[in-house]
């Protein structure tokens, strides 16, 4: 017998035990954008007992980007001497004046950057030019953000500049598992952002609200090894924290903590549909503050209008599927997506209608 | 945007490696693992080597290490 084979005979055995237990319908959330796509691509959902749900949860980076935030991206890159250097995922989505993409067909200046350092870069070839990054995504990102302001202090390159909105994934756990309108019967926790934070950091969830917290890697195998995992502490009335990804540590990665620390502090942040989140965001420290974009640039207030009918906000809280939407695969698809979770390769909505889902 | 892919080290030039990405050759930064070598697995993100794979848990691991190893068997 192989492996996978083993593990599916294994969720089978643990779903019969919470059967036999009074248990038809248990629901999981994945909050990692990468494990949204590989569920779907993998077609896994199609491999688990029914009864057993998996939703999408707030882990895709763009997908919590907050629309304002995006139209003052779209601002910047509409000032003539401004180059807007992003990671490919923003370039596309809507903002309510447009996309970027729409911007640089109008004539901005918006590069693609596959790495933080590289926007530094670019601002020291450019020195006629104000160089912001789009500073966007969890615990994982956060320290390359952290290093590139760094170095361009460091290294004196005064034309760079973070628009920066980096989150924290577990405060948006304790706000999900607060909410009286979302069943969630367990998490399974993020690969790499974990490999950051160490499994550790979801012990105190684990523990306070009884809830499995189990960290998976990112291929068949793992991803139902995790599934596996939380329902054999489901079985067992043993909720904890812990990780099945060899990746992930206990207490993550001490260099990448201490940078985060040492370069931002934690503050309230506002989350697409969850709304301000205490303690959930990342804002850079006062001797950083030169490289803050929204100190450097005048910048207006916007509103944050979310597109009509749009429900990217209920996908992202788990409160429905993307295929619940009205507005799916008819007005919002791929290729002229309505909200920001059929643009990003990691959404909900992207993953459910490239790989069919159906349930 | 989490998304990480396993890569190993050729060079080191202080904080610059120079990395095998499946078989492509890219750069990146082991600031935030001071201890990887040359021929070390690690996992890279937005340009950074974030950890450092053991070679045994990473092949086990990675659709990637299974396919690439399909290509050269």
């Amino acid at each position: 017998m192989n492996h996978l084979a083993e593990i599916r005979k294994d969720i089978d055995s643990y779903w019969k035990r919470l059967s036999s237990g009074g248990k038809s319908v248990v629901q999981l959330m994945e909050i990692c954008g990468t494990h949204t796509v590989a569920i779907s691509r993998g077609g896994l959902r199609s491999l688990l007992p029914e009864g057993l749900r998996l939703v999408s949860g707030p882990g895709c980076p763009v997908c919590v980007t907050e629309q304002s935030y995006m139209d003052a991206a779209v601002h910047l890159s509409g000032i003539s001497d401004v180059i807007i250097a992003t990671y490919g995922d923003m370039v596309r989505v809507p903002g309510s004046s447009g996309s970027l993409e729409q911007a640089r067909c109008d004539g901005a200046n918006v590069e693609i950057v596959y790495a933080a350092h590289n926007a530094v870069e670019l601002a020291r070839n450019r020195p006629d030019k104000q160089v912001v990054f789009l500073a966007i995504g969890f615990e994982t990102t956060a320290p390359a953000t952290a290093l590139a302001i760094r170095q361009a202090r460091d290294e004196g390159v005064t034309n760079f500049s973070a628009l920066t909105a980096h989150k924290l994934v577990t405060p948006a756990m304790r706000v999900l598992l607060s909410q009286t309108d979302v069943r969630i019967d367990g998490f399974l926790c993020p690969g790499h952002v974990s490999v950051i934070t160490g499994w550790r950091e979801y012990k105190p969830i684990a523990e306070q609200f009884d809830k499995p917290c189990v960290v998976a890697g990112f291929d068949d195998e793992q991803i139902l090894a995790g599934i596996s995992e939380i329902l054999r502490q489901l079985a067992d009335d043993a909720p904890s924290a812990c990780s099945v990804y060899p990746a992930v540590s206990a207490d993550g990665n001490p260099q990448a903590k201490q940078v985060i620390k040492e370069t931002f502090d934690v503050t309230d942040a506002r989350w697409r549909a969850l709304g301000v989140i205490p303690s959930s965001g990342l804002v850079l420290k006062g001797e950083f503050t030169n490289f803050d974009t929204a100190r450097r640039f005048d910048l207006p207030e916007f509103e944050t209008v979310e597109p009509p009918g749009c429900r990217c906000g209920d996908v992202i809280c788990g409160r429905c599927l993307p295929t619940d939407c009205p507005m799916f695969g008819g007005q919002c698809t791929p290729r002229e997506p309505v909200g920001p979770c059929m643009v990003s390769s990691e959404g909900s909505c992207a993953a459910y209608y490239k790989y069919g889902t159906k349930r | 945007m989490c998304l990480a892919i396993p890569a190993k080290i050729e060079s080191l030039e202080g904080e610059k490696a120079t990395i095998d990405l499946a078989g492509a050759r890219a750069t990146a930064m082991t600031s935030l693992t001071p201890q990887a070598k040359i021929g070390d697995w690690v996992l890279v993100h937005a340009g950074y080597a974030i950890t450092i794979l053991n070679e045994k848990d990473a092949r086990e691991t990675f659709a990637i290490f299974r396919e690439m190893e399909g290509l050269t068997k």
